[in-house]
């Protein structure tokens, strides 16, 4: 009896057992390289040793010598503060879209493709043209979540049938959402009086990592880090749930609750993204179906690897934006934009073939 | 000792928008009975099932478990001693079958816990029991329907359960399957698993199951051994059909073969 009970605690059963050490730490390591590379390069650039040998210098608190203050300054001060609003941006957006496929039990969920991230958009730009954005660093991610939230409500309401989304139902809600939220927006625009204000709107709703720092960064850390420890404390559930709710039910999970739960987090993250860098699209939904790929579909793996995977996803997209044209700024929404579109294609027509019966 | 029914039904109404589905229908399931539910299309066997599994509330009505109302009881407590296997079961993302099947653990495992060694030894038997130990590692959303309907049973016999609800459980299988299935359900049943299957075949339902239960418009219309629940007046009845009642020459159980419909 003991003997076979340890040959099974050794035999390679799970996929979890197998992959979860090295393609996590894999994932890490590519991260930490992917940081040092997007610091190291830009309008001025730095080997690659000097930025590694400062990032841990800045990270250690050690003095830096006279000549390489200059070089610590474009680090400490622009480079590095924008690339982790990257990291934060990318694991915010590749998390909600994981639980918002796994909870819409749709492939083609994202949070800018149904409209949660135009939700938390009007959010946004309402609290900037009020003035509250100026007053409390608070404000514009309190109300990026707040209009992510109502729309993801609204979304699933409207959505939702007998436990699952219709592929089709899905994508046109979306339509019907984001229209609706870019007149709202316009409206906004279109309605503000101090040039200054809709300066600012403008400029934060183009969707970009332009001009981020160390302000953007403290301001969403909190909502990062908490939300994807809840969400980690329901990965199993969400496992579950994609045998169905009938069957999640009677697997002992309490479906109504979890789901609101999934609801409300997936909007939290999708609202904190938007408040750091407004609309980037696509992320959430290129990047959990590639890290799924690798990693397979179990979220206690999924999930902590889909972070990984969008964290070092935008650092990359948003170091072409700002060095793909020398001096310009290529907007981080055109580049996710450019490989995601292409992805979202191929998603759909595989759904398509798939619901026909010929995949 | 005088055993109690394991699972009892008082009185169970459900009537969404006052649309009548399932009225007054009260029966007892000893531990260890086999029971099936017959009765046409649209009849609400799967509603009945549902309830009882706790994924539908009744209008009205009490479900007792081991004597203990299933209100009453949390998700967790309720998924511990009863199993539930819907008629369809679909996965939008590619788990491996095995996975699947160690889902039926969840309700054993704390939040944080990882699966123990004893969990995957009881995947491992609910697989060979099913016949799905060669599609352990394929990946499930390939599975043919019959093959789906294995891994979840396969699934709910890794919960252990006390009581195990099934919806159709043979309708996409292959005969030597549907075989198989029905032999470990009883044979399940005879280790004091009480089980409740919904069934569109009555000649399988009469071979396997102790007691039927029959279902005319959302009410029980006859129930008890299959002897006295298969009449030529019954079927013709509930079913609108005449038919000819033989005996199985291999079980001796009655073995219907329908002629024609009625008028």
């Amino acid at each position: 009896m003991n003997g076979s009970a340890e040959t099974y605690a050794l035999s390679p059963h799970s996929s979890i057992a197998r992959h979860s050490g090295w393609s996590l730490s894999a994932g890490l390591v590519l991260l930490i390289f992917s940081m040092v590379v997007a610091v190291s390069l830009g309008t001025v650039s730095l080997p690659f040793e000097t930025t590694g040998r400062l990032l841990i210098k800045g990270v250690l608190q050690l003095p830096v010598e006279g000549t390489e203050r200059a070089q610590a300054t474009i680090i400490y001060l622009i480079r590095f503060p924008r690339v982790l609003a990257a990291v934060l941006v990318g694991a915010l957006l590749a998390l909600s879209g994981v639980v918002m496929q796994g909870l819409f039990r749709n492939p083609m969920a994202d949070a800018g493709i149904i409209g949660v991230s135009s939700g938390g958009a009007v959010g946004g730009i309402l609290a900037i043209s009020m003035g509250l954005a100026a007053s409390s660093s608070l404000a514009l991610p309190c109300a990026t979540f707040a209009g992510a939230l109502l729309t993801a409500f609204a979304i699933y309401f409207f959505t939702m049938r007998g436990g699952r989304t219709p592929l089709t139902t899905l994508l046109l809600v979306g339509i019907a959402f984001n229209a609706m939220l870019a007149s709202l927006i316009s409206l906004i625009l279109s309605l503000a009086q101090d040039y200054e204000l809709s300066q600012q709107m403008f400029f934060w709703l183009m969707g970009g990592l332009d001009g981020r720092g160390w302000t953007h960064v403290q301001m969403v850390f909190p909502f990062a880090l908490g939300g994807f420890l809840l969400i980690l404390l329901l990965s199993r559930d969400l496992n579950v749930l994609l045998l169905g709710e009938e069957t999640a039910t009677s697997l002992g999970l309490n479906v109504e609750v979890v789901k609101r739960l999934l609801l409300v987090l997936s909007a939290l993250m999708a609202g904190a993204a938007v408040a750091v860098s407004g609309i980037v699209g696509f992320v959430g939904l290129v990047v959990p179906h590639i890290v799924r790929l690798i990693v397979g579909p179990d979220h206690r793996l999924l999930l902590p690897a889909a972070a990984l995977g969008g964290a070092i996803f935008l650092v990359w997209c948003d170091l072409l934006a700002r060095t793909l044209i020398p001096l310009e700024e290529v907007g981080l929404g055109v580049v996710t934009a450019f490989v995601g579109g292409p992805f979202f294609l191929h998603l759909l027509l595989r759904e398509e073939k798939r619901q026909r019966g010929e995949l | 000792m005088i055993q109690a029914p394991g699972l009892s039904l008082d009185g169970i109404e459900y009537a969404p928008n006052h649309k009548r589905i399932l009225q007054s229908v009260s029966f007892d399931v000893w531990p260890g009975q086999c029971v099936g539910i017959l009765g046409p299309n649209g009849t609400g066997k799967s509603t009945l099932l549902r309830i009882i599994a706790g994924v539908l509330q009744p209008s009205g009505g009490t479900v007792w478990l081991n004597g203990r109302n299933l209100q009453q009881w949390s998700v967790r407590e309720r998924a511990q001693q009863l199993a539930f296997v819907p008629q369809h079961t679909n996965l939008t993302f590619p788990f491996r079958a095995r996975e699947v099947v160690l889902m039926g653990r969840t309700p054993f495992l704390q939040r944080w816990q990882k699966e123990r060694p004893e969990d995957w030894r009881i995947v491992d038997e609910a697989m060979t029991l099913t016949d799905t130990t060669h599609l352990a590692e394929r990946d499930a959303t390939t599975l043919s329907g019959g093959e789906m309907q294995r891994v979840a049973l396969a699934r709910a016999l890794a919960q252990q359960p006390s009581f195990l609800l099934l919806d159709e459980p043979t309708t996409n299988l292959d005969l030597r399957h549907q075989v198989e299935i029905l032999d470990v359900i009883t044979r399940l049943a005879r280790t004091g698993v009480t089980i409740l299957a919904a069934f569109h075949d009555l000649n399988l339902a009469a071979t396997y199951c102790s007691t039927m239960i029959l279902l005319k418009n959302g009410e029980v219309y006859a129930s008890g051994p299959p002897l006295t629940v298969l009449t030529p007046q019954t079927l013709g009845t509930v079913f609108s059909v005449e038919v000819f009642l033989g005996t199985n020459p291999a079980t001796g159980a009655p073995y219907v073969i329908p002629l024609s419909t009625k008028k």
